[in-house]
């Protein structure tokens, strides 16, 4: 039974808008600064950081500020597959204890020659 | 003046429960030895999957610390430290044990092993308790993964939803 992070549900609460949707497609090409962001949007700079706090809290994004400028970028963090990282373990232990199994067969297999 | 160059690394953790099961056709005696004994417990906990294993010791009692220093075929150095918290004859072990890959360290956890005998034979019941660490994979594979599930995330999202996005 996967226990999935609480990380996977605020990302796709973060994709449930299609601004922000935009907003993330246009960092994945490189960072931008807050104003460059709303530009292209027609939003103003007020509803950019509305959707900024939500893509942070779900990881997406991370922003800093620089001077009087708001940078953001694309946080890949967010996005680890902590799933398959918790899979590849969970699955060595599997492994491990079948081969805890074999040995001990072998070790039986050699006992009784 | 700060820079855009100082930026602190995003830290995370997953927390995550698990449980294996096994049923092995011989006495929770000989189960126990396997994990007592360090040359039978190197040969199913360290090798196999054609891991190379550096340096392995280990000091089976309650305070004790188990180290081994492993690769795993074309991977990065990686570490493996245990500290028994509990061990109980035939019955029960506790452990708790960090790993690291590269000199970062990307886990922690607790973990119980309980046997019990099942007929003549034992049940093995592992539950790991575990902290996941800062999503320490390679950064350029983890970008190129990420764009790959942006674009199918954002595919799911349109495509359930009626107005198309």
């Amino acid at each position: 039974m996967l226990n999935y992070s609480p990380h996977i549900d605020q990302v796709f609460h973060a994709f449930g808008d299609s601004t922000r949707r935009r907003m993330v497609e246009q960092l994945s090409r490189g960072p931008a600064t807050v104003s460059s962001l709303a530009g292209p949007l027609g939003i103003t700079l007020a509803a950019v950081m509305q959707h900024l706090t939500i893509l942070e809290q779900s990881g997406l994004v991370s922003t800093h500020k620089v001077g009087r400028t708001r940078t953001c970028q694309l946080e890949t963090a967010g996005l680890r597959t902590a799933a398959d990282w918790i899979t590849k373990h969970r699955a060595s232990w599997e492994r491990r204890l079948d081969q805890l199994g074999a040995l001990l067969a072998e070790e039986t297999t050699d006992k009784t020659r | 003046m700060t820079t855009s160059l100082q930026r602190k690394p995003a830290l995370s953790i997953t927390h995550h429960t698990f449980v294996i099961e096994r049923i092995y056709p011989h006495p929770p005696a000989r189960v126990f030895n396997a994990f007592a004994d360090p040359r039978l417990k190197r040969r199913w906990f360290a090798e196999g999957d054609g891991v190379s294993v550096g340096e392995y010791s280990a000091d089976f009692r309650v305070g004790g610390h188990d180290f081994m220093r492993f690769a795993f075929p074309g991977g990065p150095a990686m570490t493996n430290e245990t500290i028994y918290f509990d061990i109980v004859p035939d019955r029960r072990l506790i452990f708790a044990y960090y790993m690291t890959a590269g000199d970062v360290r990307i886990s922690a956890s607790l973990a119980t092993v309980e046997l019990s005998s099942q007929g003549t034979g034992t049940r093995l019941v592992f539950t790991e308790q575990g902290a996941y660490l800062d999503g320490n994979d390679d950064v350029a594979q983890r970008e190129q993964g990420s764009r790959k599930l942006l674009s199918g995330s954002a595919k799911i999202i349109l495509q359930s939803s009626p107005q198309g996005g």
